[in-house]
């Protein structure tokens, strides 16, 4: 279980997020939904480390964590960013086995099955040479989902997982996040598609806009 | 005329081969070099940059011949003696690491943010996201500027014949003086043209190697 206690943010002297606490309980998954502009990317930055909080702390199965520890190899947090960032100079096995086998150092063989089986569980066999520029836009979000996922997190969040997606594929996210769901992985997807909310979560998490 | 060719040839293949060593040392020297240069151009702490733009100014904002000339014949005055040919791969690689330096750092901006922030949340450290992640997309970027460079570095390294090092323009020029015939010149043209093509060819080959992503 990941909990979020009195968490607030600010930029500058703009509070975005203000004394917001929440928890996400294994196997579940919570949606983050609210306006454009309200700081749902901002607080999955948090989450995930990328932006340092003011105030607040992190907490997984009681244990207290910093998200932005980037020394501690054992990943509790894994990413899917709107944009995917995918590396171009890859391939994608290449995108796939750089981090465990340089951040855990684990053997390339054993990272090479388990990314071949994740990539076939994703419908993408066959696409382990090609680099991303050679792949459509589901196709590299599904990439994104496997290469986190090659790391072994213990909560995968998604930044607008349908944005850039036509709706067919939509629901394509929906099914791979609700698999995964089968699959024990604990998820947090950020959107402000509230449809797409209502058919993945668990629990719906609001952000409001601060005044 | 072959007959004159073959006996000027030996002096131009020398010369040749002292134009192609200060090419190679400066290449080999300069390029790491300016990549280090250029990652520090983009790093926030304001001393490093200032410096670094200082030095990138001073380099490209004189002439290389002033820079030759001053470290040959001006530092002897405050006691600071290089040999000839040291003098000149000092000028050499402080001015060529300063024009690399700036190309790295137009490469090193281009990489999106969203590249270190991927990195970041796979755990990678800062030296691994460097080594694997943006040295190579940032040699792609930057391989036509220093391609440009490269060639310029072929014409450039005929400047140390102001400090009389034996290169290949001097070569060809001792040989022109001496015989009163334009032939050596003209076959010094002929060489500086062949080095370029090849420098031109072998870019054009890693140029392709490095197309098969995007
Ligand atoms: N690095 C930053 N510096 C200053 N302000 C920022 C920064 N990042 C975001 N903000 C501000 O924080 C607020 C929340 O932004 P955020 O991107 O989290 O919104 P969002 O809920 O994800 O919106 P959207 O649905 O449009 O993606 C915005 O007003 C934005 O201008
Ligand atoms: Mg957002």
């Amino acid at each position: 279980m990941l909990a979020i206690k009195n968490l607030t943010k600010r930029f500058g002297s703009r509070t975005i997020i203000d004394d917001l606490s929440m928890t996400v309980k294994d196997n579940e998954i919570m949606a983050i939904v609210g306006p454009s502009g309200a700081g749902k990317t901002t607080l999955l930055r948090c989450i995930t480390g990328l932006e340092p909080v003011d105030k607040g702390e992190f907490f997984w199965n009681g244990t207290q964590f910093d998200p932005t520890n980037t020394t501690q190899k054992d990943t509790i947090i894994g990413v899917v960013f709107q944009d995917y960032q995918l590396f171009p100079n890859l391939t994608v096995l290449g995108n796939i086995t750089l981090a465990p086998t340089m951040v855990k150092k684990e053997s390339m063989d054993d990272v090479k099955k388990y990314a071949r089986e994740l990539l076939s569980r994703l419908g993408l066999e066959g696409k382990e040479d090609l680099y991303p520029f050679q792949l459509s836009g589901g196709q590299k979000q599904r990439v994104a989902i496997v290469r986190a996922l090659a790391m072994r997190p213990k909560i995968l969040c998604y930044d607008e997982p349908t944005s850039a997606l036509d709706p067919a594929l939509r629901d394509e996210v929906a099914q791979i996040i609700l698999d995964l769901k089968k699959q024990e992985m604990t998820q947090i997807v950020v959107t402000h598609d509230m449809d797409f909310a209502k058919n993945v979560a668990d629990e719906i998490q609001q952000v409001e806009q601060i005044q | 005329m072959i007959q004159y060719i073959e006996e000027i040839l030996p002096a131009l293949l020398s010369g040749t081969k002292m134009t192609l060593s200060i090419f190679f040392w400066t290449l080999i020297c300069s390029i790491p070099l300016g990549a280090l240069v250029g990652l520090g151009l983009i790093q926030k702490f304001k001393p490093l940059t200032w410096l670094l733009n200082f030095y990138v100014w001073i380099m490209r904002g004189t002439p290389l011949l002033l820079q030759l000339i001053f470290v040959f014949y001006g530092l002897p005055i405050i006691h600071i003696v290089f040999q000839r040919y040291d003098a000149a791969m000092f000028a050499f690689i402080l001015n060529y690491t300063a024009y690399f330096g700036e190309i790295f750092r137009g490469g090193f901006q281009s990489v999106p943010k969203g590249q270190f922030e991927s990195a970041k949340v796979l755990r990678l450290s800062y030296g691994q996201t460097i080594r694997k992640i943006v040295i190579p997309q940032v040699f792609k970027i930057v391989l036509p500027s220093i391609g440009n460079e490269v060639i310029n570095l072929v014409k450039d390294s005929s400047l140390v014949y102001v400090i009389g090092l034996g290169d290949l323009l001097r070569a060809g020029n001792v040989a022109t003086a001496r015989d009163v015939t334009l032939l050596p010149l003209i076959l010094v043209g002929i060489i500086y043209l062949a080095l370029t093509a090849v420098c031109t060819i072998v870019l054009k080959l890693i140029e392709k190697r490095e197309s098969v992503w995007r």
